[in-house]
């Protein structure tokens, strides 16, 4: 059993029946049996009703602006690489306001987790199509059906170059516990997208729909493979896939970067005046 | 005092070419000012760079020139009106330049005679050198910091040859500036930022703040600085607003448009009390404007950037010390009151360079980032303090959870829709701005303490009004007896208003001098102290206004 707990006694903004309460539960199994310290967690988000998630657990939390939880996540890993940083956070502030940092991070490759609450539809604002959204479905604002086709993250997310890629339900708590400690395991930028009800905006993708739909990839499954693992992505109808879509061993940010690779965390490293005046002279 | 125009295309090394004469006159004892105009483009255009050197401190730069060195015809064509009857024109043996005044040297087939047609530029240094006199020894020491070593000995060459074919003509005047550092503005900004201790620097290239960027890139593995290259100006300051929570010292820089990128991240350090410092180098607007070229109009722009209300402090940078002690000052306020602090400076003073006493380091105190303490009993990260600054801890370093939230939030940093509440945390963030107007510097005063007519300005065109109050005052025109003062503002946000209201007060007629269209500092000053200047003097061509200008157009205005 574990040393700590993550629960905090807080109301939440969430509706009953969200499929939000289930990957909160599921994120405090997670960090409780991987037997990390809530200090030295630091959850960040964006804004949206899943980036509340930060709010709900007991640790630090950084929950920045719509769509920019990445850059300032990476940031802090940066600074400090003795931190566990999580991102907790939805498709639209994943996918659509933050579209550039989730492509340009994935390419950094800063060794920080994405959880993306992936319920296809605008929550907290109420109805609205969201990047994920099935084409054809009828929202408050396409109200003629969605023509813009959505996009497939996991699938991008390979063929961006990450190098752990996963889909989980939040209908299936075993296996999105498994997901996530993989993923917070997993040495570079990690992302998880989440399949998630959302019973008050989205009456297409329900639980139900979900439900009939995923299937666990098995052991026959070889997630080293980036061809089979893109056509993998691309299974998206009848059945859906989940589990490790693809995973790969790549040198993070941190190996690479000549700074960081070096020494200790950097806010730790001081700036020593002798090392200025050498600076200086150079201009003399 | 001597004035020189370097001139020719882009891509024929005329910022090197400069770059290497600056140093070598600075080294023989001058006080040297190089002011840089460019064109937004790669190869081809007009471009020159203005070596101002004499035995006295110098500023700014001027268009009345001595010496012209031209390495195409253009620059010959463009310039030849603003030389001196006495001054000359240096150029290539090919280029058309009918003018008495014409030096021509075959720089080029000496440089093909030395193997390498691209050090034709390098034979023009040694041909300056000897027309001011100067000893050539010491061109091999200052050349190994420009040019690889490969390429040392063929320009080592280049200067002796130039400097054999031409003759002395102007004496060597005995300066006492050989210990002085020479370095552009953008450096010295930079050097402050690594004096402050600066660990993240995040930033998407754009000029003039680019410089800030590779300067910190050529020193990261030295001095622990990591420099990241954003996918976007938003990404950037979202960066290191991230690095500033998480404990490491971080600073964003860009120019007006890229600042209009990080406007809600602004915010997100004002709401989240994140200590953040973004240099803004302006340049021409709207939009993409004049790329490579100067202004002054963002001041109003940055200080209302965001939507709500926070706290922040702007500081614009006057000069090359400014640039230094400024940014060190701007990372200690940032700190102390957890706020964000802009530094505000323009292409002007970005590239151009200036003659300054070494920077003093034993004189200067580092507020560090937040300690690493544990607090008896509860920590509140937005504890409601007198003075509004809470505690801050770095997450990670105590048995504390470190908290922001750019929702309005409690003083435990949870999401709050409280009235009441809301007006505590408000009240705790705005009184920050009571609090910095204690730490305020008043405006440089400039002229003599009994006067006429009161010049203002702010940032870069210290170095012109300065001077143009010394010409002013030497008996300018026809009206000798008008006596001219000047104040120029380095903390423009909040607004200093001590010494301002004295000397208004004092003055017949007020002229605001200011690079931009609406005179955009007069109304600020008219916003917070009801004080009206009496005309002003705009400019908004994307050149610098220069002293001999404001001196001018003072005159103008000061008698209608």
């Amino acid at each position: 059993m574990s040393k700590h707990t993550f629960n905090i006694q807080h109301e939440t903004a969430w509706c009953p029946g969200c499929g939000n309460f289930s990957i909160l539960d599921c994120l405090k199994t997670a960090l409780e049996e991987l037997d990390k310290d809530p200090y030295e967690i630091l959850m960040v988000a964006g804004i949206g009703q899943a980036a509340k998630t930060p709010q709900y657990i007991d640790s630090n939390y950084f929950c920045g602006l719509h769509g920019r939880a990445l850059p300032a996540a990476a940031a802090a890993k940066i600074a400090n690489d003795t931190l566990t940083v999580i991102i907790n956070t939805g498709d639209g502030d994943s996918y659509g306001e933050g579209g550039n940092h989730f492509l340009h991070n994935i390419r950094r490759n800063v060794d920080i987790t994405h959880f993306v609450h992936d319920n296809q539809v605008y929550g907290l604002t109420k109805g609205q199509s969201s990047p994920t959204t099935d084409e054809g479905q009828v929202m408050d604002v396409q109200v003629d059906g969605n023509i813009i086709e959505p996009l497939n993250p996991v699938l991008t997310a390979i063929a961006a170059g990450a190098g752990f890629v996963a889909r989980a339900f939040s209908g299936n708590k075993v296996h999105l516990v498994s997901m996530m400690k993989q993923a917070i395991e997993y040495k570079g930028y990690a992302l998880v997208d989440i399949f998630q009800p959302c019973v008050s905006f989205n009456k297409v993708n329900t639980f139900a729909y979900y439900n009939q739909r995923v299937y666990e990839l098995d052991d026959r499954y070889n997630s080293g493979n980036k061809t089979a693992a893109l056509v993998k992505a691309m299974e998206h109808g009848d059945k859906i896939p989940i589990g490790v879509i693809y995973k790969e061993s790549k040198k993070t940010y941190h190996q690479k970067n000549s700074v960081l690779k070096n020494g200790g965390p950097l806010l730790d490293r001081k700036t020593k005046p002798a090392e200025i005046g050498k600076l200086i002279k150079e201009f003399i | 005092m001597y004035n020189l125009l370097i001139g020719g295309a882009a891509g024929q090394g005329i910022d090197t070419t400069a770059a290497i004469l600056e140093m070598l006159l600075k080294k023989s004892g001058y006080n040297v000012f190089t002011s840089r105009d460019f064109m937004s483009r790669i190869r081809g255009g007009h471009n020159f760079s203005l070596i101002r050197f004499g035995t006295e401190i110098i500023k700014s730069h001027s268009n009345r020139l001595d010496g012209i060195i031209a390495l195409n015809n253009e620059t010959v064509e463009i310039h030849k009106t603003e030389l001196n009857p006495k001054g000359f024109i240096l150029c290539d043996a090919k280029i058309d330049s009918d003018d008495h005044r014409t030096i021509k040297i075959d720089m080029e087939g000496i440089a093909k005679k030395i193997g390498n047609p691209k050090v034709a530029g390098t034979v023009a240094i040694g041909a300056v050198l000897k027309l001011f006199s100067e000893k050539i020894d010491s061109v091999k020491d200052v050349l190994k910091s420009f040019v690889k070593a490969d390429y040392l000995d063929v320009n080592i060459e280049a200067i002796t040859e130039g400097f054999d074919v031409a003759e002395n003509r102007f004496p060597h005047l005995k300066g006492k500036f050989s210990d002085h550092m020479i370095l552009s503005g953008n450096n010295a900004l930079t050097l402050g930022a690594i004096a402050s201790g600066l660990k993240f620097y995040s930033a998407y290239p754009m000029s003039p703040s680019t410089s800030i960027m590779e300067y910190l890139a050529s020193k990261g593995v030295e001095m622990d600085i990591v420099v990241e290259q954003a996918e976007d100006e938003i990404a950037a300051i979202n960066m290191a607003i991230g690095a500033s929570f998480a404990g490491a010292r971080a600073m964003t820089g860009t120019s007006g448009g890229g600042f209009s990128l990080m406007v809600e991240g602004l915010g997100l350090s004002g709401m989240t009390e994140i200590p953040l410092v973004v240099v803004d180098a302006q340049r021409p607007g709207p939009v993409t404007g004049f790329p490579t070229r100067t202004e002054q109009s963002d001041l109003k722009f940055v200080i209302s950037a965001s939507q709500g209300e926070f706290p922040r402090m702007v500081i614009a940078l006057r000069h090359h010390e400014d640039a230094f002690y400024q940014t060190i000052r701007a990372f200690n306020i940032a700190e102390k009151y957890q706020i964000p602090v802009i530094i505000l400076t323009d292409q002007y003073l970005a590239d151009a360079s200036a003659t300054i006493k070494p920077f003093e380091l034993d004189d200067i105190d580092i507020i560090n980032p937040a300690g690493k303490k544990d607090y008896d009993g509860e920590y509140l990260r937005y504890k409601l303090t007198k003075d509004g600054v809470s505690p801050r801890l770095i997450p990670g370093k105590s048995r504390n959870f470190v908290t922001a939230d750019s929702d309005e939030h409690d003083e435990c940093g949870w999401i709050t829709e409280s009235a009441d509440m809301r007006i505590k945390m408000m009240d705790k963030r705005m009184i920050k701005l009571d609090k910095l107007k204690l730490e305020l510097q008043e405006p440089e005063f400039i002229g003599p303490e009994s006067f006429d007519i009161l010049l203002l300005g702010w940032g870069s065109t210290y170095g012109p009004i300065k001077e143009a109050v010394e010409i002013l005052n030497k008996g300018y025109g026809k009206k000798p007896n008008l006596k001219f003062s000047a104040l120029v503002f380095g903390d423009v946000y909040p607004l200093p208003q001590k010494l301002l209201k004295e000397k208004a007060a004092k003055a017949s007629r007020i002229v605001n001098v200011e690079q931009n269209a609406t005179g955009q500092l007069a109304g600020l000053i008219r916003e917070h102290t009801g004080i009206e200047c009496t005309s002003n003097i705009l400019k908004y061509d994307g050149r610098q206004i220069s002293g001999e200008e404001i001196a001018d157009r003072a005159m103008e205005v000061s008698f209608k």
